[in-house]
């Protein structure tokens, strides 16, 4: 690019070289913008298609121009439907509330006044993030048998308690540590006990990272499929599993199909626009702030 | 995170374990420390320790539950059995072609759509929110958009394109099952790339991409000689989280192939659901779930290390 820079006047080579920088600059912006089109284009087809009639939705050639109808929407929540939300938003809500509850303490004691072996225990809470579930489902099964807890929305409120805990303890940790030593020796100084040093000083400065864990707890409880599949039948199924029978038993009603997904999609969507910033950090478990 | 906040750290680790060894901590203090740990800590060990030492258990018996009278103690016969078992050995090939091909090809593409969103441009936030929107979709949601909308034979958008360019329609799950499953995972685990990829971009010190240009570096020598290795922890944690994560992959199996035809797709998550759920031979399930482990533990360490090493365990 810079090669005939020496020959040619300053004035005209950095005019030159301004010129080629914008033209590559729009090239990239343009290409840039074709990926985030080409990247959102499926969901957009999923929302466009839950507008749908049933023809137009299965239609060869695809309907790019229709009447938008809430028929979809309407049919969808009329089902029966809000038993599956109401088991979705109990097994999230509790077990993103448990989570918190076990993890913010630990959490403390691997931080600010740390037990002995921090690294180790760290280690034993990932490690079971690598335990794959598939290894443990048969016997869950078969206890949740005998307990006569199969088909029970509480069993799936513990699993996803202990699915999210290692992600929540390292995430924590994360922002107990970034906590200046200095501010909590200043209230102990001032005589604050450890209760009131935890409420006043240590929680208000930790509240965004207690909001960021929340969010990935609940986006992999109101995801996950495999327990719920699994472990219950009628009365504690959540949202994706009503997905999945609507696609069994109406497989041909693709705009209905695609109403149900968005609407199940639509809590997490919101979610993680909303916190785009926080969505990475939990993500990486705390490693990347 | 930036190489002098790391070092920052590992000087406050330093110090952090000077201090603990020159002040013993009482046993009572030791106590009131562990004390807010313990809770967690049980409620881990109860909840995914003890069912795993069951499935040690059961693997060692035959056992179906369809006849819960039949329950008899075989030693390693389950294993044995497992090692002549070529779909196992089928199904553990998929397992690494997906869980490979799917990181692998989404941390190409993360890091490309990465390098193109941190650079300023009109809407660029409006940019990034849609590029992470395939990551927050429901999985579920996902196979359904895939196998349905987007690839059915018949009024698939992708065939419809396809049709655009003078090209035969392809009945894309069943003729090229993993091919189906790679793009659905790919166009779903791309994001989470990319939002790790982007943030290592913008961690970095920008007082050494001034000197590079200021010393009259090009764009590329500048990417090759400083970004790319300052971005290698945050590619090295990419891939081992991918991987931790993909490799349980089963909600697109079991939507998008059903593992078919025949077991052509079936990955070992989906594999060992069909015998434990569907064949109810919960011994061999089991022998199969701790083979799946073993595995695991090989790799897991090795990757356990390089988070610890390259990544903030800071004590």
């Amino acid at each position: 690019m810079s090669v005939a820079a020496p020959v040619v006047a300053p004035n005209v080579a950095d005019a030159r070289r301004e010129t080629n920088r914008r033209f590559s600059g729009g090239l990239l912006t343009t290409l840039t913008w074709l990926l985030a089109i080409g990247f959102f284009f499926p969901v957009a087809w999923m929302a466009l298609t839950a507008f749908k009639q049933e023809n137009q939705a299965a239609s060869d050639p695809p309907t790019w121009f229709f009447t938008p109808t809430l028929d979809q929407f309407r049919a969808v929540l009329e089902g029966g439907s809000m038993v599956y939300v109401g088991n979705s938003v109990i097994a999230t809500g509790v077990s993103t509330v448990l989570v918190l509850l076990l993890g913010v303490p630990a959490a403390y004691a691997l931080s600010i006044r740390p037990v002995k072996k921090v690294s180790d225990v760290l280690f034993f809470f990932i490690s079971t993030k690598m335990l794959p579930v598939v290894a443990v489902i048969v016997p869950i099964y078969v206890i949740a048998g005998q307990l006569k807890v199969l088909d029970n929305i509480w069993t799936l409120v513990i699993l996803y308690t202990a699915m999210n805990l290692p992600i929540a303890v390292w995430m924590m940790r994360s922002f107990f540590i970034e906590v200046p030593g200095e501010v909590l020796e200043a209230a102990s100084i001032d005589g604050a006990g450890l209760m009131r040093t935890m409420r006043s000083v240590l929680l208000p400065m930790v509240a965004p990272g207690i909001a960021a864990t929340a969010l990935i707890c609940v986006i992999f409880a109101w995801n996950e499929f495999f327990f719920a599949l699994n472990l219950t039948a009628s009365q504690a199924a959540t949202v994706p599993v009503l997905i999945v029978s609507t696609m069994t038993s109406e497989g041909l009603f693709l705009a209905r199909l695609c109403a149900a997904a968005l609407l199940a999609s639509l809590p997490v969507i919101l979610a993680g626009w909303i916190a785009q910033k926080q969505l990475v950090r939990g993500l990486s478990m705390g490693a990347i702030k | 995170m930036s190489t002098s906040t790391v070092d920052r750290l590992e000087g406050k680790r330093r110090d952090a374990r000077s201090e603990a060894s020159a002040r013993p901590i009482s046993r009572a203090e030791g106590w009131r420390r562990r004390g807010p740990l313990l809770p967690a800590l049980i409620f881990t060990v109860i909840v995914t320790q003890l069912p795993f030492l069951l499935t040690i258990w059961y693997s060692l018996h035959s056992r179906n539950l369809l006849r819960p009278e039949s329950d008899l103690f075989v030693g390693l016969r389950n294993y044995l059995d497992i090692a002549r078992d070529s779909t196992f050995r089928q199904t553990a090939l998929n397992s690494v072609v997906i869980t490979l091909g799917c990181v692998l090809v989404a941390m190409i593409l993360g890091i490309v759509l990465a390098l193109l969103l941190d650079r300023p441009f009109f809407g660029r936030s409006v940019a990034r929110t849609m590029l992470i929107t395939p990551f927050l979709v429901m999985p579920v949601a996902t196979s359904v958009l895939w196998s349905i909308a987007l690839l059915n034979p018949t009024y698939g958008l992708f065939n419809w394109v396809l049709g655009v360019f003078g090209l035969e329609a392809v009945d894309w799950t069943s003729t090229y099952p993993l091919i189906a499953i790679l793009m659905a995972l790919v166009w779903q685990w791309t994001p989470f790339m990319m939002l790790l990829v982007l943030a290592g971009l913008q961690a970095q010190p920008k007082d050494v991409l001034e000197a590079a240009s200021v010393d009259g570096a090009g764009t590329w020598l500048t990417f090759r000689l400083i970004t790319l290795p300052h971005l290698r922890r945050y590619i090295e944690l990419g891939v081992l989280l991918g991987i931790i994560y993909v490799v349980n992959t089963f909600d697109q199996i079991y939507l998008m192939t059903a593992g078919g035809p025949g077991t052509a797709s079936a990955n070992l998550p989906f594999y060992i659901y069909q015998r434990a759920f569907l064949g109810f031979d919960i011994g061999q399930a089991a022998a199969m779930g701790v083979v799946v482990v073993i595995a695991t533990i090989i790799v897991a360490s090795a990757a356990l290390r390089l988070i610890f090493r390259s990544f903030e365990v800071k004590e």
